[in-house]
């Protein structure tokens, strides 16, 4: 039956590791919360303790700690323009905890934290907020008119204007679940063909063969996840930063 | 909800579907055949029980990401960059200098060696301005000295040739003289003379 070995849901179960219940609500310290604290410390280590020599020609460390860095600058900065460069703490601490936390799920018995949808749509609605806040609060009603193009025809306005509300209200949902599929889905493919590997070789000698084939396709799809860690935590970025600049810059 | 009542060890997913405080998960709990879903065959991150705990850990890990990266660390390396940035741009403006300070250097000595040419030029002509003076000084010297040297021949020539016909004529009045006499007898030098100038006269 399935064992905790092949289970391909197994690995998203969230166990308590400390019990704390605050006023009737349930926050204990589980597998899930360790792992937001070790992508936390994983990234104050790279990002503060690499670039602590601050020396002019940098070591490894620096240097992935600043490319890091520039990386989300020039993609805000072209993004948003030199005024979303305000945002900067958040886009940056967005992006490497997406990132940190997809590549921590890559390491074997480690728990993927955005493989929840609960966390990637806390995630989402904190950009959502933020760009519905600060854009009333910067532009006032003038915000308003991110929902009504300039240079529309009269007669398509209402048309127009209901598709870009319909167009902004699914943000928060596209954006949360972009990520959580993909995280999810990712690692469901990877232990299945891991499980076919594992039940095949307890087949004998035909299954030892007929479990290369699983064997490749984990291999290439692990390459593929790293790519896909990188790539959604890229694109969960650079909307974020496109959202910015709606309530940096509203009327397009 | 108490469902967490009865979650003792649920580090231990081997236990079965024992626990029914799931209330309203129950009836999937007992179909599904997961007998190590930790939360009754509930498909993990859908269930709900969890968002309290993940939210509240998310929130305290972001707002003291967020923190981190404000206070410390986006200074830190945008300090970094800055100082960098900076440090390429004055070397930058010492490299302009020096090359700069370069161009005058050979400059400079392009301009001595042009000036070191022309003087040289300058001496040479000079040189050799005076020298020719010179030859042709010693040339007009010497033309002079010839010059009056064949003046002097022309006069000398001329005055020999002067008194030479002067002495022609009182050769040839004297010649006439005897030549008359020993024909006709004595004649008187006038009359030679009258007939010497006559006859070459005639002739000229």
């Amino acid at each position: 039956m399935a064992d905790v070995r092949t289970d391909p849901i197994h690995q998203f179960g969230i166990q308590k590791l400390v019990d704390i219940n605050i006023d009737g609500y349930d926050v204990s310290f589980t597998n899930s919360s360790l792992f937001m604290v070790l992508v936390l410390a994983a990234i104050a280590l790279l990002l503060l303790w690499g670039s602590s020599s601050r020396a002019v020609v940098p070591g490894r460390a620096q240097t992935v700690a600043e490319l890091s860095y520039e990386f989300v600058a020039n993609t805000l900065r072209t993004t948003a323009g030199e005024s979303g460069m305000r945002f900067m703490p958040l886009v940056f601490s967005l992006f490497m905890f997406v990132l940190t936390a997809n590549i921590f799920g890559m390491v074997p018995y480690f728990f993927t934290v955005t493989s929840h949808i609960i966390v990637t749509a806390a995630l989402a609605l904190l950009v959502i907020f933020t760009v519905t806040i600060y854009g009333f609060y910067k532009n006032g009603t003038h915000f308003l008119k991110l929902f009504v193009p300039s240079g529309v025809p009269a007669a398509i306005v209402p048309l127009v204007t209901m598709i870009e509300i319909i167009s902004f209200l699914s943000r928060p949902l596209s954006l949360s679940v972009r990520l959580f599929a993909n995280m999810l889905a990712g690692h469901i493919t990877l232990k299945v063909f891991a499980g076919f590997v594992v039940t095949l070789t307890g087949l004998g000698a035909f299954g030892f063969l007929g479990a290369l084939l699983p064997l490749i396709m984990v291999v290439a799809l692990t390459a593929l996840e790293f790519l896909v860690s990188f790539l959604q935590a890229y694109v969960f970025t650079i909307l974020t930063c496109m959202y910015l600049n709606d309530a940096l810059h509203p009327g397009h | 909800m108490s469902w967490f009542i009865s979650q003792a060890n649920a580090q231990e997913p081997a236990v079965g579907p024992a626990e029914d405080g799931h209330a309203p998960m129950d009836t999937v709990g007992t179909t599904v055949a997961h007998e190590g879903g930790e939360h009754g065959g509930t498909f993990p991150p859908f269930d709900p029980s969890t968002f309290p705990s993940q939210l509240f850990w998310l929130a305290i890990v972001f707002i003291a990401l967020y923190v981190l990266m404000a206070k410390k660390v986006i200074p830190q390396i945008a300090g970094i960059l800055e100082a960098r940035a900076a440090k390429i741009a004055a070397d930058l403006v010492e490299a302009e200098k020096a090359k700069a300070d370069t161009d005058a250097a050979i400059a400079s000595y392009e301009a001595s060696l042009a000036a070191a040419r022309n003087k040289a030029n300058a001496i040479a002509h000079e040189t050799r301005s005076k020298v020719a003076h010179e030859i042709d000084g010693r040339r007009h010297a010497a033309e002079a000295q010839l010059a009056a040297k064949l003046t002097d021949t022309e006069k000398h020539i001329a005055d020999v040739k002067r008194i030479a016909l002067e002495h022609v004529s009182a050769i040839a009045t004297e010649t006439t003289e005897s030549v008359v006499e020993a024909l006709v007898g004595k004649v008187s030098r006038d009359e030679a003379a009258a007939a010497v100038a006559a006859v070459s006269a005639s002739k000229h």
